[in-house]
């Protein structure tokens, strides 16, 4: 069992390593997906040393969800932010530096957070506090930065936490 | 005929929507709200480029491109790290202990937890 572990760090990256792989060379034959593995043996073993704890899913069905969620809120996001950039001139947008304290614990649960907080247009995530306890989110325009704080606990961390804790 | 429509409807929203990233950096007048822009550019406009090219593999080409799916996973890894980094370094040239909120429990922002270099080879001279 200890070897397996040393040989397989993280047996979830390896398999997407080897899909991705797959998925690149678009060839669905058995030559990609041999070579696939071995990279998706390769890598995250020599990637060790820099992702020492074990990844934990606790509910991965529920990362279905999480992405249906993310991508409907990047369009209607995209949609509200386009529409401040174009029309609200810039005397009347209040851009705002929000603290969003964490309930998370784990580095690559807080990772997936910090990504979806850049990539839903509206908000950037642009720090982590010393200890990993709050992160340091910019708003382009926020009236009201607690309601973002809240939005961002209530819809993205309680799912993520739900996912990967 | 439909499939084309919507294949240049898509095209057409995506250059749309790379257009009011493109006009949000040029009309936007801090740094850190510029950093917004381009995240949209990346999200819906090349979302839209990407849906268009698979419709037209489906549809006109007659088989089912994934290398699309693979392009759109690799904006969502970078591109939040791209941000975050030029964040780091609006942070550090612009941005005081007291002018960023409060960092919670911890006290202090990871980009302003570092030890001066600067000041520090001036202490030991002071001390030796």
């Amino acid at each position: 069992m200890r070897l397996f572990r040393r040989l397989l760090p993280h047996p979830i990256l390896t398999l997407l390593l080897t899909l991705t792989w797959v998925l690149l060379t678009s060839t669905w034959t058995l030559n990609s997906l041999v070579f696939g593995f071995l990279l998706g043996l390769l890598i995250p073993f020599l990637t060790q040393p820099y992702w020492p704890q074990q990844m934990r899913l606790k509910n991965p069905l529920m990362i279905i969800e999480y992405i249906l969620i993310v991508l409907y809120d990047i369009v209607v996001a995209n949609l509200v932010v386009a529409r401040i950039v174009v029309f609200k001139p810039n005397a009347k947008r209040q851009p705002a530096w929000v603290a969003v304290p964490l309930d998370l614990l784990t580095p690559e649960a807080i990772t997936v957070l910090a990504g979806t907080i850049t990539m839903t247009p509206g908000t950037v995530s642009a720090d982590v506090s010393a200890e990993g306890h709050a992160l340091l989110v910019h708003c382009l325009d926020a009236p009201d930065p607690n309601a973002v704080r809240d939005e961002i606990k209530q819809r993205y961390e309680r799912r993520l936490k739900e996912i990967f804790e | 005929m439909f499939f084309e429509y919507l294949i240049a409807g898509f095209l057409v929203m995506a250059g749309l929507f790379g257009f009011v990233g493109s006009f949000g950096l040029l009309k936007l007048n801090d740094p850190m709200s510029r950093l917004h822009a381009p995240t949209k550019a990346t999200t819906l406009g090349v979302g839209g480029v990407l849906l268009a090219s698979m419709l037209h593999g489906v549809v006109v080409e007659g088989h089912l491109s994934l290398h699309e799916l693979m392009i759109t996973l690799f904006l969502f890894l970078t591109a939040p790290v791209t941000a975050l980094f030029i964040a780091k370094v609006h942070i550090h040239r612009h941005e005081t202990k007291t002018s960023l909120p409060k960092a919670g429990e911890d006290g202090i922002w990871a980009t302003h937890n570092v030890t001066e270099t600067k000041e520090a080879p001036a202490e030991d001279q002071q001390q030796g």
